[in-house]
């Protein structure tokens, strides 16, 4: 019988990939994390391997890391495996010619993606799986998510017969995420295809002392070369190992594959080679095009390395007289990409051999970073092979309008394939459950008939208010559209949420005929008057059917809360027709019973109610007159910079696929500041400021994620021309000069709604304690009033920050944040020390920044939150890696350093000309306080003068360089992940050397970024990914051991816990000259806490000597005194108190009670015995080591 | 030797202490503990429906549904498909408790739906409980609601779960109906096997640093069981129904004093809470030496031998009483001479 499942490419190849191991080494990265998480979830449940042995799964500190180990496992005997894609695998490199040279056979899975170059991308191409095809290791590929399973098995085989270590790879996203209906592998393929006598040779070889052998010598020039050449035997034997492999499963199966797969006419002109998803959707193109007597094929290839040219040209009809061969990456400075050179020769030698004559061969790119790659563009570059001279070189999907090397290509064509599916879209919030909703659908649709189902989502990288629009198909024949759902063909087009109703092209994916359901509070009657005009248009142009639902009301009426993904899933079945009514809906009632199950029989029930009410309350709305309303209001300011009006503000709109080659930055520079512009509105509720009950504390402002509240100080006479609700009071405090007022204003748009600020508010109203200083009210009353208010305030004149206290929260606050309306999360427990070191610093800063959280919420395009000060000045930012931050940071230091050393140089060079002791002053400027800075801008803008009207041979060179007479302040930021795991052996370096850098590591105890894996942070008694039965060991202590070194500036702080306390912290490790680290207690939504109670986790955490403050100064040292302050008081309340309150922990009890009590037990201890440590280095006195020594 | 024997709910105790719904009753070891310190049977800690609503919440936001983020993360905590949910965890607790203790156990359920307690009766009759104690724990603070429209949904109530369970079900009742003896007389008529007096409610705080409310624990004090001996006392003159007394026995001076007013069971909480399973056993001891003096033969004999019906001064136990302690009250010297 044949068994059927629906699910990711992901799966697909998790579930084959484990079966055939014993080790699986790994380590997180997009898009490839859910294969290793499966393996731990599968392991966690107990399920065996074929070998009736449950894996040992283990998570390593890096992908080198996992490498590593996988190296030593296999060289030990274990049939072992690793999942990764991009940078991941490139650290897998070195190692990957290790295991190759050694013929260890093994196969890695890869979610190929995008490697980063002037920008990160976790987007898929081949970038990164072409960067390997040096390494000995085979690359075979999987097109679709079927063959993502198939070739997980046959590569095994394979690479246990041929000893050659196999990449196996498929599209990232595309084919790792895309939800679809496969046939599966059943076990007893799996053991037919795995041979019992391979794997027992490759234990043979294992390294035994036993019977010992020596491996990886070092060889010289003697032997080395003979003993490259000495594998080729088995590179050569590969390919037909592989066909075998293929061979055995179609035999087994009914699924053949072959290592190049030909499709399309036999006697076809014009042939594409292509491998990956794109070869679905090319296939589906080229039956479209020969139906209607187009001589085209397609040559889908499947085994990259080791080339088979010959097996390649013998399936090629000879009467190809063109062939595009299409690569999905870019070799910059290249003549051509790797898989059209390899074809490229493989014709030529046999041409040159005179087997067969020389088609005329041409290569392109296509489909960098998921870029879409559709039939449309397929039916371009056989249009193009049909030119006499097709282009060379080209791309297509772009539009390049600098190197003109992009093919044209008609939006508008459609296959026969697309015409004969059913098409929906669904416009979601990442929160409302939308994509597990469709996840499910595509399950039920699957599950309960014959018809073939694929789901594809697409999300914005936006970790707040995050926008997801699902693609499903479903049809009778298999589904080969490897790209979205086409404009126009979309039978059924769902908006969960009312809002973008206002923001988006809703329908634009609507087939005429079809129907549009919109979740909306409006009733049936009344929704048409409230649709924008030209959405209205929209309906009747295309002759939609317009059905409504209160999603919202029916969840709250049935006690689902907010929960409405059950319901907006239980109006596609009732409308789409997808299914038979009553089979479709005790369908979704039997998938709410699996997805609730024992967890909650209760769950189980509200959501069966939810889906008879929903029955009862949605309707067909009438389709009235177009009312030529306003047109949809876009909130773009006037006056807005050439670049933000002709390339942030189209992104922010969904046209970024419109822009051309010439409207992009040549290098990856952007300006900054540009976050602003994007007026997001996706709080329901904002802040509210009390200007007579507000002491001016300034807490509100120190704890907003997103600097959506702001202070400001000014002279009474600039608000001469204020809105009349634009609130200002007297300042309070007496530094102020006479007349100074100060004004608390919330920016409406780009506030999240978190609510952080009223719970960091101290003050109660009298006779009211409910309310506070701010209180949250709902935007839409106040949203225009409040937008100009904001305005206003933003052109406020700028307060002299001389005159401010910054070592108080109160003057601190008065300081302009210049990073502002990132991406984070409402609630985030990170941004607000970024924007405080902004607050203080911004104008000096050079940042360099870890992949993770930080660099996706710091500099997601288009939004970048760094902005400037009135004067232009403002953060300097970069990514590089996520390895390799702390020494990036480090070269910007270095870089610095030189180069005020040069201007110096140059300054006492010219010094006669300048003025001695103008020159004097200017290399010997104390620099390490604000005041000093300032001084020496002035000093420096008076250089320039000079040296404007100076002849001096060097006059040149020294104001290109005057800048450097700056200090800058280096920021080195990241989070946990780099911090303690994959950064850790850089960090350690940059502490150990004197250098002037601020490290600031963003503790979520966690790796937030790609969903919540455990890291070297993570506490004891977690549950984290990879540590499914809670984490068994402590979590390192990080800020000791940079403590240790003696001459490192060391603070764990907690904003949340204690303001003023982080305040000074950054103070001192700024002024610090050497190496300074703070680590952060960042609470994370991955805690499983709502970001409402952001600050009282942090408090909870260090009363109850979870997160212990202290300061390591090593100038205390110099002066004598004790370098060591603990800053928190002892232990108030058990460690459980904490542990309890957060789902991290808490969860534990509900899987493994017995740990929870035994690990709950071990962090008391350990948190007691760090107190106590703590203690004893807070009383020790004097004789430490003086810095630097 | 002396008859220590009750019955309760038809069930028959060897004596008439039973450890009240407490945490004591989480540990399989504190519970056999209990039940080696003499205890008769063993109430189980509530199974909170709000509780489950809450663990529901959690779960459904954190787990099954956590998709909160872009395409790099779908959730952040791995749900392996073994968690339990505290329905389970309490329901595995029940059997492990009914699989080593040889003394009934009962369990205790504080709904807040109807299905809510239907639902949860039927399961923890089907783990294994002796009976069921139906605790309600509500604060009727709407002022929308009459409290005959409260006491009517708890009789509703109780009729449903009457109709679907077979075990016998007591009502652990707050003193706050206005007009208790009807009420538990309503609750007879549909069913109801016993009564137990009274709740405590947690109350909360004012927390006068921040500001804010605060819930905490407050052990009850014997002072309290005052209260149990008198409604005891009212109601064992107006009902045959198990009549159980909880709150405020510290030792064997109340447990006597509300066995006289009538009850047929005496709980404890917070005198084990604070000092541990060896005060259940002196309990038992110093109430046999009152007896063993007073030559009492059984529990039975003594058993509301001073409720209401029995007094001769039937009016003692209501308000005319209240009068006379405050009339006798004198104030200290100083205080308002």
């Amino acid at each position: 019988m044949t068994t059927y499942l629906n699910l990711d490419g992901n799966e697909a190849a998790a579930r084959m990939a484990y079966l055939g191991s014993e080790v699986i080494a790994i380590y997180p990265i997009t898009p490839s994390s859910n294969m290793g998480e499966w393996a731990d979830e599968w392991a966690a449940q107990g399920k065996p391997n074929l070998w009736g042995v449950v894996p040992t799964i283990i998570e390593m500190q890096s992908e080198g890391g996992a490498a590593g180990a996988l190296h030593g496992a296999l060289t030990s005997g274990a049939l072992a495996t690793s999942f990764t894609a991009s940078q991941g695998l490139l650290l897998f490199v070195p190692n990957l010619y290790k295991m190759a040279g050694e013929l260890t056979p093994f196969v890695l899975h890869v979610a190929a993606r995008a490697l980063a170059t002037h920008a990160l991308s976790i987007f898929g191409d081949h970038s990164d799986v072409m960067a390997c095809r040096a390494t000995g290791c085979a690359l075979l590929a999987s097109n679709s998510v079927q063959e993502a399973q198939d070739m997980a098995l046959i590569a095994q085989a394979a690479t246990l017969a041929g000893r050659i270590p196999v990449i196996h790879f498929f599209d990232g996203f595309r084919t790792s995420h895309e939800v679809a209906k496969i046939v599966a592998v059943e076990p007893d393929t799996v053991r037919a295809m795995i041979d019992d006598h391979l794997v027992a040779a490759h234990r043979a070889r294992a390294l035994s002392p036993e019977h010992p052998v020596l491996r990886g010598t070092a060889q010289n020039p003697d032997v080395f070369f003979q003993s490259r050449e000495r594998s080729n035997p088995y590179y050569d034997a590969f390919p037909d190992l592989v066909q075998q492999a293929m061979d055995r499963f179609g035999a087994l199966t009914g699924r053949q594959y072959r290592l190049f797969d030909y499709v399309g006419a036999p006697d076809a002109e014009r042939v594409i080679v292509v491998m990956g998803s794109a070869a679905e959707t090319v296939e589906e193109t080229v039956e479209h095009l020969c139906a209607r007597g187009e001589k085209v094929g397609l040559l889908k290839l499947r085994l990259f390395r080791p080339f088979a040219g010959e097996r390649l040209l013998a399936a090629i009809p000879a009467s190809a007289r063109a062939i595009a061969v299409l690569d999905r990456c870019k070799e910059p400075g290249a003549d051509g990409e790797p898989l059209y050179k390899d074809v490229l020769t493989a014709f030529a030698e046999a041409a040159a051999d005179g087997r067969r004559p020389m088609p005329r061969i041409t290569g392109g790119r296509y489909g960098l970073a998921s870029k879409e790659f559709t039939p449309g563009m397929v039916k371009a570059v056989f249009d193009e092979l049909a030119a006499d001279k097709p282009k060379r070189g080209f791309t297509v999907g772009i539009v390049d309008d600098i190197t003109h090397l992009s093919l044209d290509w008609d939006a508008g064509f459609r296959s026969d394939a697309s015409r004969a599916l059913q098409h929906a879209v669904f416009w979601g919030l990442g929160a409302d459950g939308t994509v597990s909703a469709n996840k499910n659908s595509i399950k039920i649709v699957g599950e309960s008939t014959a018809l073939q189902a694929q789901g594809y989502f697409v999300y914005d990288s936006k970790k707040s208010g995050a926008v997801t629009v699902s693609h499903l198909r479903f049809g009778e024949a298999p589904i080969r559209s490897s790209y979205l759902v086409e404009e126009g063909m979309a039978g059924f087009v769902a908006c969960h949420q009312t809002v973008f109703v206002e923001r988006y092209d809703l329908l634009a994916h609507a087939a005429p005929g079809g129907v549009f359901l919109l979740n909306t509070p409006e009733p049936a009657d009344a929704v048409w008057a409230s649709l924008p005009a030209k959405m209205q248009a929209g309906i009747r142009e295309r002759g939609l059917k317009l059905w409504v639902i209160d999603a919202y009301r029916v969840a709250q009426d049935a006690g689902m809360g907010r929960r409405i993904n059950t319901i907006m899933q239980t109006c596609f079945f009732a409308i789409s027709g997808i299914l038979p009514h009553d089979e479709a809906v005790a369908a979704i009632k039997k998938a709410v019973d699996k997805t609730y199950g024992r967890k909650s029989k209760r769950l189980a029930d509200l959501n069966h109610r939810a889906i008879e009410m929903t029955l009862a309350n949605l309707h067909e709305a009438v389709v009235g007159e177009a009312t030529g309303a306003a047109p949809i209001q876009l909130n773009a300011p006037e006056g807005l910079p050439d670049f933000v009006r002709d390339f942030t503000l189209p992104i922010y709109r969904g046209e970024g696929n419109r822009l051309p080659v010439s409207a992009m930055p040549v290098d990856g520079s952007f300006p900054t500041g540009t976050a602003k512009f994007e007026k997001r509105n996706i709080a329901l509720e904002i802040p509210e400021w009390v200007s007579d009950l507000c002491t001016q504390c300034g807490k509100c402002v120190f704890v907003c994620p997103h600097s959506a509240i702001r202070a400001r100080a000014f002279p009474a006479d600039a608000v001469a021309e204020a809105p009349v609700t634009f609130k200002h009071v007297p300042a309070k405090s007496k530094d102020f000069p006479a007349g100074t007022r100060i004004s608390y204003q919330v920016a409406p748009e780009d506030c999240t709604g978190c609510g952080d600020c009223v719970e960091a508010c101290p003050i109660h109203d009298k006779s009211n304690v409910s309310r506070r200083a701010v209180n949250m009210i709902p935007l839409a009353p106040v949203r225009e009033q409040e937008r100009d208010n904001f305005d206003f305030f933003l052109q406020l004149p700028d307060f002299d920050r001389g005159l401010l206290k910054h070592g108080t929260i109160p003057g601190a606050m008065l300081l302009d944040p210049l990073f502002e309306f990132s991406g984070a999360c409402a609630g985030c427990g990170e941004t607000p020390y970024i924007r405080l070191a902004t607050q203080l610093f911004g104008d000096r800063m050079l940042v360099a920044n870890a992949t993770g959280c930080s660099s996706i919420y710091g500099a997601n395009l288009p939004s970048t939150p760094y902005t400037v000060n009135g004067a232009g000045r403002g953060p300097a930012w970069s990514n590089s890696l996520f390895e390799d931050n702390a020494e990036f940071g480090l070269g910007m230091r270095l870089a610095a350093d030189q180069l005020m050393r040069y201007a110096q140089t140059l300054v006492k060079e010219m010094s006669d000309e300048i003025g001695a002791d103008f020159a004097t002053a200017l290399v010997s400027a104390d620099q390490r306080a604000e005041t000093g800075i300032r001084a020496q801008r002035e000093r420096v803008a008076l250089l320039l003068q000079k040296l404007a009207g100076s002849r001096h041979a060097r006059a040149q060179e020294l104001a290109s360089l005057a800048e450097w007479l700056i200090r800058r302040s280096v920021w080195i930021i990241g989070g946990d992940g780099w911090a303690y795991d994959i950064g850790y052996g850089g960090l350690d370096h940059v502490l150990a050397l004197s250098y002037d850098v601020n490290i600031l590591v963003l503790d979520t105890e966690v790796y937030s970024n790609t969903g919540g894996q455990t890291s070297k942070a993570t506490p004891v008694g977690a549950v984290a990914k990879f540590s499914a039965g809670g984490k068994t060991t402590a979590k390192k202590d990080l800020a000791r051991i940079a403590s240790d070194y003696g001459h490192v500036y060391v603070a764990t702080v907690a904003y949340g816990a204690k303001d003023v306390h982080t305040l000074r912290a950054f103070h001192e490790a700024e002024s610090h000259d050497g190496p300074s680290l703070i680590v952060a207690y960042s609470p994370c939504i991955a805690h499983g806490v709502d970001m409402l109670y952001n600050q009282r986790q942090q408090e909870m955490a260090v009363k109850t000597g979870h997160w212990p403050l202290f300061r390591f100064d090593p100038r205390l040292a110099d002066s004598g005194a004790n370098p060591f302050k603990l800053d928190s008081a002892p232990p108030s309340q058990p460690i459980k108190a904490f542990m309890d309150s957060e789902t991290r922990f808490a969860m534990l009890a509900r899987s493994h009670p017995e740990a929870a009590e035994r690990l709950a037990a071990a962090a008391q201890a350990e948190a007691d015995q760090r107190y106590k440590a703590y203690q004893a280095l807070a009383a020790a006195h004097a004789d430490t080591p003086k810095s630097g020594a | 030797m002396i008859d220590l024997s009750t019955d309760y709910l038809g069930l028959k105790l060897k004596n008439p202490l039973v450890p009240s719904s407490s945490p004591l009753s989480k540990q399989l070891d504190t519970a056999l503990r209990l039940e080696d310190a003499g205890a008769a049977a063993l109430v189980l800690h509530s199974l909170y429906e709000e509780e489950l609503i809450a663990e529901d919440a959690m779960a459904d936001r954190f787990l099954l549904h956590a998709e909160l983020h872009d395409g790099e993360s779908a959730g952040f905590l791995p749900d392996h498909g073994h968690y339990e949910g505290a329905l389970d965890r309490y329901l595995d607790h029940l059997r492990r408790l009914k699989a080593r203790l040889s003394i009934p156990v009962i369990a205790s359920l504080n709904g807040v739906t109807p299905s809510g307690w239907v639902d949860l009766g039927k399961e923890l009759q089907e783990a294994g409980a002796d009976a069921l104690e139906l605790n309600v724990y509500h604060v009727a603070a709407d002022p929308s609601e009459s409290g005959d429209a409260v006491e009517a949904r708890y009789v509703a109530l109780l009729a449903e779960l009457k109709r679907t369970v077979s075990v016998p079900v007591v009502m652990k009742l707050p003193p706050f109906f206005s007009s208790l003896p009807h009420f538990v007389k309503r609750l007879e008529a549909v069913g109801a096997d016993g009564v137990s007096l009274f709740n405590r409610f947690f109350q909360p705080d004012i927390d006068l640093q921040e500001l804010e409310m605060v819930e905490q624990l407050q052990l009850s004090s014997p002072e309290e069981a005052l209260l149990r001996i008198r409604w005891i006392a009212i109601l064992r003159a107006h009902t045959r129904m198990t009549l159980a007394a909880t709150g405020g026995v510290y030792g064997a001076d109340e447990a006597l004093k509300l066995l006289l007013a009538g009850a047929d069971v005496v709980h404890l909480a917070s005198a084990l809470l604070e000092h541990g399973p060896g005060r259940l056993s002196q309990i038992l001891n110093d109430m046999k030496t009152w007896m063993i003096e007073r030559e009492y033969e059984s529990v039975a004999q003594l058993k509301g031998s001073m409720c209401q019906a029995n007094l001769r001064d039937a009016s003692a136990l209501a308000r005319q009483s209240y009068i006379r302690v405050l009339d006798s009250f004198t104030p200290r010297p100083g205080v308002w001479r």
